[in-house]
């Protein structure tokens, strides 16, 4: 598919959580998580980020995050790789979701940010 | 001024140094004002920079540089991790075409302001950056310098990372990054013999 959607928490649980729950809303979507340390502690991983973005399978990704390192991570990861990823300030779980319900449908990009910008909180 | 490879590596290992011994006191600082985890994931940073030079000898400045950069995104975890890796990475090119010490800890401050999108004034590691750097500029850095810039976070509002949620109740405490920060430009006095 055109999009795939990467979440990236401070928390395994966190992560893992929001995958379930958008998974429901869009189950034929490529959608990965880098949720906590490499120890699954509470915190952020280049790493991790970095496998979810090798592993999913979307064209292109649409980013999720929650505080601080999670986004400076995932900063970090953009300006190393060829993949294109665009990166959402949104309310994390709410943001995702909207995203995952209408790539699931294929809607375009335009359409799926037009439905992210009120959601936007950081 | 410069340093050569011997002596930045020397510079790293004083850092590594200051952060293992004042652990406590740098969790202590950000149990204040933020999630108290600051000392200890600079140490598991630092443990892991000193495996990482271990394991392989930097052949010039820029691995040196990079390879501390690596070690501590890979495995600090918190913010101080991709902020650090940010300011070393970016030192780590910078150091090709210049060794000049002020113009790298600039490039390097530069890196934390675009990785943090802060400046300074916001209670930040940059508090210390920015004026360690300038004083490198007009040759007169020295540790009352990195004692000021560091002791003029006490009284600052946070506006950025996790301290801001605390907004005017963050006055009084010192920043723990700054204080981080501050090791390492001490550790930088100590290799230039100042």
């Amino acid at each position: 598919m055109k999009y795939g959607i990467v979440i990236v928490s401070h928390s395994f649980e966190i992560a893992e959580g929001v995958k379930k729950l958008i998974s429901q809303a869009a189950p034929d979507l490529s959608i990965t998580t880098a949720g906590g340390t490499d120890d699954n502690e509470i915190g952020s991983s280049l790493e991790k980020i970095q496998k979810a973005v090798d592993d999913n399978t979307g064209d292109e990704i649409l980013a999720f995050y929650d505080l601080g390192s999670s986004k400076m991570n995932l900063e970090m990861l953009m300006e190393m790789t060829d993949k294109k990823i665009h990166k959402y300030d949104v309310a994390l779980v709410e943001g995702a979701y909207t995203a995952a319900t209408l790539a699931e449908v294929e809607s375009p990009l335009a359409t799926i940010e037009t439905n992210l910008e009120p959601l936007k909180i950081k | 001024m410069e340093l050569n490879l011997a002596d930045t590596k020397k510079w790293i290992e004083l850092f590594v140094e200051k952060v293992e011994d004042n652990t406590s006191e740098l969790n202590e600082l950000d149990t204040a004002i933020g999630d108290g985890d600051h000392g200890s994931n600079m140490a598991r940073g630092m443990a892991a920079v000193t495996d990482a030079l271990a394991k392989k000898e930097p052949s010039d400045l820029a691995e040196l540089y990079k390879t501390v950069a690596f070690a501590m995104i890979q495995k600090v975890g918190g913010a101080s991790g991709p902020l650090y890796g940010t300011a070393f990475l970016d030192m780590s090119k910078k150091v090709k075409e210049t060794t000049d010490l002020a113009e790298l800890v600039q490039v390097g401050c530069d890196g934390l302001k675009r990785r943090g999108q802060s400046d300074v004034g916001m209670k930040t590691m940059i508090d210390v950056w920015q004026p360690v750097a300038e004083s490198l500029k007009s040759d007169n850095f020295s540790k009352s310098i990195v004692e000021n810039a560091l002791n003029a976070t006490k009284d600052m509002v946070a506006t950025k990372g996790r301290a801001s949620y605390l907004e005017e109740k963050s006055k009084g405490h010192l920043d723990p990054g700054s204080q981080s920060s501050a090791y390492l430009f001490e550790a930088l006095l100590e290799v230039l013999g100042e």
